[in-house]
């Protein structure tokens, strides 16, 4: 059962303003979706090891080289806002309701 | 026939021939998405001028060494970037944001001489199983209007098979090629993680999501494979495997091999008897072209959907916390920057991706990682087992790809779990990582068409597309 302040709780988290009525619909659904998954402890998986990825591949690495990035324009063109030719945000520091 | 109607290898004959041009070829497919679009919703952006200009000089260079994609047009799904071109991924908050740099798949079609003809529409950032989850509105399917079209890569799989394109490249995580296939009757490929390149493919849950073609015939998935497949050092996941020469291998001969029909797949709840007759056939057909069908067990079938719906909901969140209106998209005007994170992504994602998020976050949260990301992530482990102890014994497996046909439109809007649940033979081979391919098998007394899925063992692409192109060419 998730209750609606904790979907509060994660929606402020997650940094997703919810309208109540959403808060309500998000409680009911992720109650259904969370209480369907409950049939994965019919699994032992007690000397299982858990599976991050499926291609084999460990460190892969290549070498140290910077190559250039030609497309600053195209990626500034791309920002919200910008002043005087760099990405403008509001203050980090300003007050933040956290 | 219609140029529009063409597969990429007749097409591409009449190129070489000089019997029509590769503009002439656009434009029958221009002129199909604009009498079709505002109907089927197949695509989000249209690059008419972008693709005639590049028909045009592709009508100068084709001659008898081109490669066979060259002067074709295809469908990108729209949460893969083409360079300069508008990239919204199906949700708003990306509504401004033109691609800066290009996927590699991409990269290599269009060095082979590839038009793309637009973005198609999706289920937003791939979540979804209807395509109605777009921010830019549902996908109907082609074959029945009053049907959804698949997702999430509905659009694709619609401009396929209503001739708006002759092919598309689209993406899979957990059956958003296949099932779309299987619903709009064309063929499409899920390769095996690692396979091809998701540079530039806007990121789901990363250990999951591949890209794949959708075509009208198996033959065309192989020669696009040829094309896309291969090591991208952009890609740190993609093997060094040599890309085998698909369309050679699809000629040999099926007779002696061994396919596996997982009891797991048949006489579940919720099956069609009209699905599982058409299947049947499908494997009877297999066993006149001289395979040995054997029974299978895969015993942790049912558990999949579970495992798969909180592994990618977990990287889901984690993923889509780039999209917050900082560096790019739309921002929401606020004072604060909680709030511009916040109200930025509630503007800008749709319900089902909202959902996910939340999902994610929570079983990513303190006290709850061990009982659901970890045991979902052993759960994974024996599921790619099972894959791995039964292709010890058998070269392929067949399935239905979906236990039903195209359902109606709004049918199951209100019911995310029951929409997950479709998910239930596709998302098994998606969290094993092995290749999964959807053939049309046969339509249903209403006219629907029923794909049957190939699913092979890792890297095994040529067997499953062997086995399709013999069952395509024997109906």
């Amino acid at each position: 059962m998730i209750s609606l302040e904790e979907v509060k709780k994660i929606a402020r988290l997650a940094r997703i303003k919810l309208t109540p009525a959403e808060e309500r619909r998000h409680a009911a659904t992720m109650t259904a979706v969370l209480d369907y998954m409950k049939i994965l402890n019919e699994v032992n998986t007690d000397d299982v090891e858990p599976t991050a990825q499926v291609t084999g591949l460990s460190n892969v690495m290549r070498e140290d080289i910077a190559v250039p990035a030609d497309n600053k324009k195209e990626l500034m063109a791309q920002m919200p806002e910008v002043y005087a030719g760099e990405l403008k945000v509001p203050g980090v520091f300003a007050e933040e309701q956290l | 026939m219609n140029l529009n109607e063409l597969t990429i290898k007749t097409a591409s004959a009449g190129l070489r021939k000089k019997e029509f041009s590769a503009v002439e070829l656009t434009e029958a497919c221009l002129a199909k998405i604009k009498k079709r679009n505002k109907t089927l919703n197949a695509f989000i952006t249209v690059a008419e001028d972008e693709a005639l200009a590049d028909a045009t000089a592709a009508d100068k260079k084709i001659n008898n060494n081109s490669n066979l994609l060259a002067g074709i047009p295809f469908g990108v799904k729209d949460a893969i970037c083409v360079a300069g071109m508008r990239a919204t991924g199906a949700a708003k908050i990306l509504d401004n944001y033109t691609a800066p740099y290009e996927a590699t798949v991409i990269k290599k079609i269009r060095s082979a001489g590839g038009i793309i003809i637009g973005k198609n529409n999706c289920d937003a950032f791939g979540h979804g199983a209807s395509n109605e989850n777009s921010m830019y509105g549902p996908v109907r399917n082609p074959v029945d209007e009053t049907k959804v079209a698949g997702g999430s890569s509905g659009g694709s799989a619609a401009a396929v098979a209503d001739h708006e394109c002759i092919y598309a490249v689209a993406e899979d995580t957990g059956g958003s090629i296949r099932q779309p296939a299987s619903f709009c009757g064309v063929a499409g490929l899920r390769p095996s993680y690692g396979r091809n390149s998701r540079y530039g493919i806007m990121p789901m849950a990363s250990s999951l999501d591949t890209v794949g073609p959708m075509a009208k015939t198996v033959e065309d998935l192989a020669l696009i494979m040829e094309v896309i497949a291969g090591h991208d050092p952009k890609d740190a996941t993609t093997v060094t495997d040599a890309v085998p020469a698909y369309t050679e291998e699809l000629e040999k001969s099926v007779k002696g091999m061994t396919v596996g029909v997982p009891v797991e797949y048949f006489n579940v709840k919720g099956i069609d008897p009209e699905v599982e007759k058409i299947i049947d056939a499908k494997i009877d057909a297999l066993k006149k072209l001289g395979c040995k069908i054997v029974s299978v067990s895969l015993p942790h079938t049912k558990y999949a959907i579970a495992a798969y719906y909180i592994l990618v909901p977990s990287e889901d969140s984690s993923n889509l916390g780039r999209l917050d209106g900082v560096r790019y998209g739309v921002r929401a005007k606020t004072k604060n920057l909680f709030d511009l994170y916040a109200e930025s992504r509630a503007a800008g994602f749709p319900e089902e991706v909202k959902r996910r998020i939340l999902i994610g976050t929570y079983a990513l949260s303190a006290g709850y990682y061990d009982a659901y990301y970890k045991k979902a992530q052993k759960v994974r482990t024996l599921i790619k087992r099972d894959f791995d102890e039964v292709f010890k014994k058998v070269d392929a497996l067949i399935t239905p790809t979906s236990p039903f046909p195209a359902f109606g439109l709004g049918e199951k809007a209100g019911d995310p779990l029951a929409l997950y649940l479709s998910d239930i033979f596709v998302s098994p081979a998606a969290v094993a990582g092995v290749p999964a391919l959807s053939v049309p098998a046969g339509v249903t007394k209403a006219g629907l068409p029923v794909g049957a899925q190939l699913i092979g063992p890792r890297m095994g692409e040529s067997v499953i597309l062997r086995l399709g192109h013999h069952l395509e060419i024997n109906q």
